[in-house]
């Protein structure tokens, strides 16, 4: 489904940040990615965003190369791609019911699907009643549910989450990836970027460790190690 | 799908406009001060251009006509006059109506009005008083006449013309009427800009708030027409709403301030002026307002998307 073939990423200041990667992911898949910052985690996920251009090498979604595609096709890819931040990235002037419809209404759909599909997506994620706050009156936990909610209320092939925990505290956190890993058996694939060491061990699932730009581990069911 | 995208565009324009409070706040001041200057701009122009018309009004140049000349020969100099391309309009004064004339101008001096009486005949000739298109074309007028007419000599029907005693104030006023209009022009030019492209920087300063904003629309596959459009409303929605400020507040500034200056620019109100043209007012500050709004947020929000661009 996702495959990087002989990737690799030379900033203009010389810096080298991905360096002949070469990396499967399956469908359904829930593939963590993990190392120290800088190990090239983040442009391996902008890579397959189209948020950075690869040096060298190419990135296929499918059967297409996501950087031959124009601006407008890009769009469509990327709305088959759900993304969560560490930082949330919620739209400050826009409540929880509008932030989630945003991607619904980007992705062309209608304002019947929007009024059914955004209260449905909302009991996923246990946030019923925060319809209407702004993401200034939420917690950092509930802030990444609703990211997780507009990430999958289209329902999208992929979801992409880099460091989707770094800001929340455990319990929290560990609420994040329960979402993640039931969106993951519902069949979508999820490549998560983290830190978090309990995490992973927690998952049990496909790990890969990258270090100075390079993959290093490929673990089937891997644990967190470095 | 054209007016799906298009309803929630101009909703989502006007509500940002509305919950992002002190942005919009910030850029509707920047804003209201542009469009004051164009208002003042329109308003110096007029009165500009009132003061230049009276000027002009006033510079006029007599030609007196010999006494012994008979009525016919005066209208057929004055037909003549009439119909070189620099002339406005000729008026025929009759030595009669002349007389009259100077009897109202000298009424209080004693000694004039007493000397007129011993004369018996009217010691006054019938008068053509020329008004040019333009001031600067007297002296084109006063050459065909020399050529044609040579003042004071014996048979001339011309006695003589007082352009070379006006020669100096009408040069002036020449002078006094290119560099106005230059430095009128100029000065709009300059005002206009400057106001323009504060209003630019602010309102881009209003969408570098939004960047991360824009960086998420990307991210969710937004259309650029999408990310843009919403920014773009909100745009139009400063000039508007400034449009109608000033356009509010420019009836009680002019009612208050229109007939204290008014003496000083030859009675121009500037309150009945802007009554008498608020329909062009409605339009200047609407669509400068728009325009300015619109375009910069077009400029602004095209920065930051091409920086999100791959």
């Amino acid at each position: 489904m996702i495959y990087f073939e002989k990737v690799s990423k030379i900033y203009s200041d010389n810096t080298k940040a991905l360096e002949d990667i070469n990396l499967k992911i399956e469908p359904s898949e829930f593939v963590s990615i993990v190392g120290h910052s800088g190990a090239g985690k983040t442009t391996l996920i902008k890579m397959l965003l189209a948020e950075e251009s690869p040096s060298e090498g190419n990135v296929f979604f499918g059967s297409t190369d996501i950087h031959s595609l124009n601006k407008k096709k890009t769009n469509k890819l990327r709305r088959k791609i759900g993304t969560i931040f560490q930082d949330f990235r919620l739209l400050p002037h826009k409540n929880v019911y509008e932030n989630i419809a945003f991607a619904m209404e980007a992705a062309g759909k209608t304002d019947e699907d929007i009024a059914s599909d955004v209260p449905h997506v909302l009991e996923l994620v246990d946030l019923p009643k925060k319809a209407w706050n702004f993401p200034h009156e939420l917690s950092g936990g509930e802030q990444q549910r609703v990211a997780i909610a507009r990430a999958i209320v289209n329902q999208p092939d992929v979801i992409v989450a880099d460091e989707p925990t770094g800001n929340l505290d455990p319990l929290n956190a560990y609420d994040v990836v329960q979402i993640l890993k039931k969106i993951n058996d519902l069949g979508t694939t999820v490549i998560m970027t983290t830190h978090n060491k309990g995490i992973i061990d927690e998952i049990g699932k496909r790990v890969i460790t990258m270090e100075d730009g390079k993959i290093i581990r490929d673990d089937a069911s891997g644990r967190y190690a470095i | 799908m054209f007016w799906l995208n298009l309803k929630r565009i101009f909703k989502s324009g006007f509500v940002n406009f509305w919950r992002n409070g002190v942005v919009s706040l910030s850029a509707l001041l920047v804003m209201i001060v542009t469009l004051t200057i164009i208002s003042f701009v329109l308003f110096g122009g007029a009165l500009l251009d009132h003061t230049l018309n009276e000027l002009k009004d006033r510079v006029d140049v007599n030609v007196n006509i010999a006494t012994n000349v008979i009525e016919d020969e005066a209208f057929a100099l004055q037909k003549q006059i009439e119909n070189l391309p620099e002339v406005d309009f000729v008026e025929y004064i009759s030595a009669d109506k002349a007389l009259e004339l100077y009897r109202e101008r000298h009424e209080d001096d004693e000694k004039i009005l007493a000397a007129l009486e011993e004369l018996n005949d009217n010691p006054l000739g019938a008068v053509l008083n020329i008004k040019a298109k333009e001031p600067s074309q007297y002296e084109s007028i006063q050459l065909f006449l020399e050529q044609n007419y040579p003042e004071g000599e014996i048979g001339s029907v011309v006695e003589n013309v007082n352009y070379a005693r006006k020669k100096e104030a009408i040069d002036s006023l020449n002078s006094i009427i290119d560099a106005s209009e230059q430095f009128g022009v100029l000065l709009t030019v300059i005002f206009v800009i400057l106001s323009v492209i504060i209003t630019l920087n602010t309102i881009r300063l209003a969408m570098y708030i939004s960047r991360d904003e824009i960086r998420v629309m990307n991210l969710v596959g937004a259309d650029h027409s999408y990310i843009t459009g919403p920014f773009i409303v909100t745009g139009s929605m400063y000039g508007v709403v400034s449009a109608i400020f000033v356009l509010t507040a420019l009836y009680p500034i002019t009612f208050y301030v229109g007939p204290k200056i008014a003496p000083i620019f030859f009675d121009l109100n500037i309150f009945s002026y802007y009554i008498g043209n608020f329909g062009q007012f409605f339009l200047i500050m609407f669509a400068a307002g728009i325009l300015i709004g619109a375009i910069s947020s077009f400029f602004a929000i095209n920065r930051y998307l091409k920086k999100n661009r791959k």
